[in-house]
């Protein structure tokens, strides 16, 4: 059954229906293959023995109107799961055990999904690389000592070395679509408000967004459809009517018009990624789509404005780990004392950089010059996008600047780390669906994606452009299991 | 701007996280080369500009007034760091 | 207002010193589950038994507010006269404390639910005008328990994400009899609309108190200091006395005031410097991005405006007009809710004026013996009203009304039924008291005597003997009219 690896989910789902393959068999062969790939570090909590019972259980009593019958699935660990520990790659969560279940991964699990272990990621989902996971770094499947991205470096890794049929990630200013790129998958970080961020440890919460990271579109649309929904615990959540993305998708580009934005090409932007781009312009071109230029003429603005506001987010939301009702303690000698030390020695030097920057953009006497005026700035990014979707339906652009990286190659410059994000984190600060897709290699042979721009809850026409692209890109990744 | 030590340390007396000298020192070269690249937002004119503090444009969802969450103390106290069956437990305060 | 109020003053070496406080009073919203959460809000419940994972901020969980709570802060803005802000905003007040398990108490920082307003006060001098700066909501925290561990504080999260109403006055407080008429109408007026029950000794109802001196007849404000959490009308004063005198000491001395925070501490009867809270606050407000802002239409305010009781100060105002009660009663009728419906369920079907009497006569006093509120008074307002009856039609008099009213203290009887039980009937007829008063004289014919050539004042000894006779019962204008007839 070797080839149960090479299936799709939409494949398995189907071959499950059939009785072609049993939970339990789909399920041991995932987990035979997570045993022999440690040295990939994705893994944070394994949960193959209740896993394995799940199947049985599955297979004992089938229930095939579900849409993910008797699927294993790992996902990040950011998602908070019944029973299982929940760490968000951070020391002072290194042994919490939630008592309840995240929103996403109850919808996954009420689809018949079956939960594998939880997948490694940057400390909170802060990172580019997957390099400040308190866990270790992953290693990328694409070439050893390779970054996988960040901040789902884990889940991104797992998928591409076949660890899991799928995956979910989550996505704050382009954590699921970096490393989606870096390593040759499908990443989709949904509208602000389509999946429910109930249950998930936040990072910065009026950007986060969780996402699925399948093989391609179409597993893509499919564990879309099963993770988007209205939650009336999440104050955020849109309650709209929900197409089955799915059912619904198909390779309708034909007249479709298509923004190309010139601000995205940056200076020193690689020509293999400037390549790539013309590549699918063409092909969207070919395909009958209408090829726009358009502006987008505050995208220069747009990372630093990400990085005062997800910091000063994230540095409120930060706040209820002092070591008092879970997690790590350290302890002191006094109240302020003990905070001190539990959050010092707990979080890890990435985040406590970026709660510092958020405690310095709120402070007093600097929030007009920092938090405000990004949020001013934030509204003309916005307006930049709304401007631009009154002409076309979709926007094109490369998904990173450049392939993946070696580890510890970024780590003493955050900057020249946070500016891997370049092209991502616009699309978050506007709240906007966007995915990516692998499109090509680089002369090393790293894989490279391209990021399709939806407008607001849009996904459909999205997962339908992606669609059609992937057929003519015939996209293969190039792996030889160097880690096994 | 610059951000010198002192504000470092007293940023992270804010944030409550101790730093030593040594950790001091290093964040106040990282934020320094961060804000140097923020910096970039002085040369844009916001004045015209609205703050955006989310991206949804909907009404805020109500709840009704009703008691559902029972008496779930053990699960509450169940990931403390003290032992303690009826409260958290800190370092004795003096107010 | 042209009166002149302030009387407070303290004197020092020939300088007069005036008293400006502004309150900050935290009303907790009556209602059943908190804030933010489903959980339960009930005073007295074991500790951490009323706590949801969202209110002990567990990883993930998020706000969602209650609907209710947002009615009453909108209610209780409407009965304070204020202006309701169509959109307001909830922001993050960020600092770190035990019993804050988030890490930041989530409040209304630049744009509160309630706008300005007013609270009219009923001093002896008359009525006073205390401006509202602003309403909004907030989380309450949890409480850290000191005095059982002796080594540890224990945190019980019961109260965390409770619902308050932060009710902020403008400076316009200049004494200590203000702030009690003011507490007291605030309270009032919430328990008018259900809106907050008032209830000190449960912590429903504290105040953080800003206090700060100036020479009379200065302009500029001095430096305040805020007296955190006070949960007594009395300690308030207290602290306001001691706080004021220690603000004048310092500037006698000509040492300088510093703007900080202090606690009352009741056991020493003091002000002081709240150590803990010494280091610069810096609560890096900023708007809470798990929530959206909050918009209140037009026709929801038009909903809550259409159940508006009538409030106290309309309230008194009908009693003077229509029952032409004095300026007095009416306030005391009026000030508390359960003491107007009380009246007003006693003159459905009885006369005012006694029925006034009565209330804040015999009532007031049996309730003040007995340390009740008038909701457990142990006379119902039914049967009261049918005693003032009984008195009205003159089946009994006033005084032996009192002793019926003894009686219904104790059990909760008809007085019609003691009246007849005991035989306490009024003796009315006419021919009956003749035939005493007839006894009465033929037994002292020497008094009749003196009487008849000019000793006047023995009339009231044949008044009280033939109400002796009677056991009490006669008729007190009868004996009085028949006696005057037959001594003629």
């Amino acid at each position: 059954m070797s080839n149960i690896l090479d299936f799709t989910l939409v494949d398995l789902v189907e071959r499950i229906k059939k009785k072609d393959l049993s939970s339990k068999e789909i399920t041991k062969t995932y987990i035979e293959r997570s045993e022999k790939s440690k040295k990939l570090n994705t893994y944070i909590t394994e949960d193959f023995e209740s896993a394995l019972k799940k199947a049985d259980n599955f297979d004992s009593k089938p229930d095939f109107n579900k849409k993910l019958p008797g699927i294993p699935i790992a996902v990040k660990d950011l998602f908070c799961t019944k029973n299982v520990r929940t760490t968000a790659g951070s020391k002072i969560l290194e042994n919490f055990i939630p008592t309840y279940e995240s929103t996403v991964t109850n919808n996954i699990w009420n689809e018949g999904g079956i939960l594998l272990g939880k997948l490694n990621c940057d400390e909170f989902a802060m990172g580019s690389s997957n390099e400040t996971s308190f866990f270790g770094n992953v290693q990328s499947p694409v070439g050893e000592k390779l970054v996988p991205g960040g901040s789902s470096g884990g889940s991104a890794s797992a998928l591409a070395a076949k660890l899991t049929p799928s995956t979910i990630g989550t996505d704050t200013g382009g954590s699921i679509r970096q490393p989606a790129s870096f390593t040759g998958i499908v990443g989709l970080k949904p509208t602000y408000g389509s999946c429910s961020r109930y249950g998930i440890v936040a990072f910065a919460s009026s950007l986060d967004q969780a996402g699925p990271m399948t093989r391609d579109v179409k597993d893509c649309a499919l564990l879309f459809s099963v993770i988007s929904s209205y939650d009336n615990k999440d104050s955020t959540s849109i309650n709209f009517k929900r197409d089955d993305y799915f059912k619904k998708l198909n390779k309708s580009i034909k007249g479709k018009k298509i923004g190309i934005p010139k601000e995205y090409r940056v200076d020193g932007m690689p020509k293999e990624i400037e390549d790539l781009w013309q590549k699918g312009i063409n092909i969207a071109k070919d395909a009958g789509a209408e090829i726009l230029d358009v502006s987008l003429p505050n995208t220069n603005y747009a990372l630093p404005t990400y990085y005062i506001v997800a910091p000063a987010e994230a540095s409120s939301n930060l706040a209820r780990y002092d070591g008092v009702k879970y997690g790590f303690r350290s302890e002191g000698e006094n109240l302020i004392d003990m905070y001190e030390k539990t959050r010092s020695e707990g979080f890890g030097n990435e985040v406590k950089r970026r709660i510092m920057i958020g405690t310095y953009v709120l402070s007093s006497g600097y929030y007009d010059a920092y938090y405000l005026k990004a949020q001013k700035v934030r509204r003309l990014i916005k307006n930049d996008f709304d401007e631009v979707y009154k002409k076309v339906d979709a926007i094109l652009t490369p998904s990173t600047p450049s392939s993946a990286f070696k580890i510890g190659e970024k780590t003493n410059d955050p900057v020249s780390m946070y500016l891997n994000d370049i092209f991502t984190v616009p699309i978050n600060l506007a709240g906007l669906p966007a995915i990516s897709i692998p499109a090509g290699h680089d002369q090393k042979g790293y894989p490279l994606g391209l990021q399709i721009i939806g407008k607001a809850f849009d996904e459909q026409n999205i997962l339908n452009i992606a669609y059609s692209l992937e057929q003519e890109i015939k996209f293969k990744n190039k792996m030889n299991d160097w880690w096994i | 701007m610059t951000i010198d030590l002192k504000t470092v340390k007293k940023i992270s007396k804010l944030a409550r996280i101790s730093v030593d000298d040594e950790k001091a020192k290093k964040l106040e070269n990282d934020l320094n080369s961060i804000f140097e690249f923020i910096e970039k937002l002085n040369q844009l004119d916001t004045s015209k500009s609205e703050p955006l503090t989310s991206v949804v444009d909907a009404n805020l969802q109500l709840r009704k007034d009703e008691v559902k969450s029972q008496n779930i103390r053990d699960q509450i106290l169940k990931n403390s760091p003290d032992e303690n069956k009826d409260f958290f437990v800190v370092p004795k305060v003096v107010e | 207002m042209s009166k002149k109020h302030s009387d407070y003053i303290i004197k020092r070496n020939q300088n007069n010193y005036e008293v400006i406080i502004g309150l900050e009073v935290h009303a907790q919203v009556s209602s059943e589950s908190k804030l933010f959460s489903s959980s339960a809000t009930k005073f007295g419940a074991e500790p951490n038994t009323q706590v949801s994972l969202v209110d002990a901020a567990f990883p993930g969980m998020l706000p969602v507010i209650n609907e209710f709570c947002i009615k009453q802060a909108v209610k209780t803005g409407l009965g304070l006269k204020a202006k309701i802000n169509k959109r307001s905003i909830f922001d993050r007040k960020n600092y770190f404390y035990a019993d804050l398990p988030q890490g930041y108490q989530i409040s209304q920082y630049k744009d509160p639910i309630v706008g300005e307003g007013s609270v009219i006060l009923d001093l002896p001098s008359g009525e006073k005008i205390i401006g509202i700066e602003r309403l909004h909501l907030e989380q309450d925290a949890g409480k850290s328990i000191h005095d059982i561990d002796p080594q540890n504080t224990l945190v019980d999260l019961n109260r965390s994400g409770v619902a308050l109403m932060e009710i902020v006055s403008k400076p316009d407080l200049r004494s200590p009899d203000e702030v009690n008429a003011y507490i007291k109408k605030l309270r009032s007026i919430m328990r008018y609309l259900g809106t907050c029950d008032g209830n000190m000794q449960e912590g429903s109802l504290r105040a953080d108190v800003n206090v700060s001196v100036r020479k009379k007849g200065e302009e500029k404000l001095g430096t305040r200091c805020e007296i955190k959490n006070v949960n007594s009308i009395k300690f308030m004063q207290m602290a306001i006395e001691y706080e004021a005198n220690r603000q004048v000491d310092l500037i006698e001395e000509g040492a300088s005031i510093d703007q900080e925070t202090r606690l009352f501490d009741t056991k020493k009867n003091e002000t002081r410097s709240m150590r803990s809270k010494e280091d610069a606050h810096d609560y890096r407000y900023f708007p809470d991005p798990d929530l959206l802002p909050l918009m209140i239409s037009d026709d929801l305010i038009n909903d809550i405006k259409k159940n508006i009781p009538e409030l106290p100060d309309e309230k008194k105002k009908r009693f003077i007009d229509k029952f032409n009660l004095s300026a007095y009663e009416a306030n005391i009728l009026v000030s508390d809710i359960e003491t107007s419906k009380y009246f007003e369920e006693v003159i459905k079907n009885s006369d005012v004026k006694l029925s006034t009497n009565w209330i804040t006569g015999e009532l007031f006093a049996l309730l003040n013996d007995k340390n009740l509120e008038i909701s457990k008074s142990p006379i119902s307002a039914k049967n009261l009203s049918k005693l003032i009856n009984l008195i009205k039609d003159g089946t009994i008099s006033g005084k032996i009304a009192k002793s019926v009213f003894e009686i219904m203290a104790e059990k909760d009887l008809n007085p019609i039924e003691i009246v007849e039980k005991k035989g306490l009937k009024q003796l009315s007829d006419p021919k009956e008291i003749e035939l005493l008063i007839d006894k009465v004289i033929n037994d002292n014919p020497d008094k009749v005597n003196e009487y008849k050539s000019g000793k006047d004042k023995l009339f009231g000894f044949f008044v009280g003997q033939a109400m002796k006779a009677s056991s009490g019962k006669a008729n007190p204008q009868l004996i009085n009219d028949i006696l005057k007839k037959k001594l003629k």
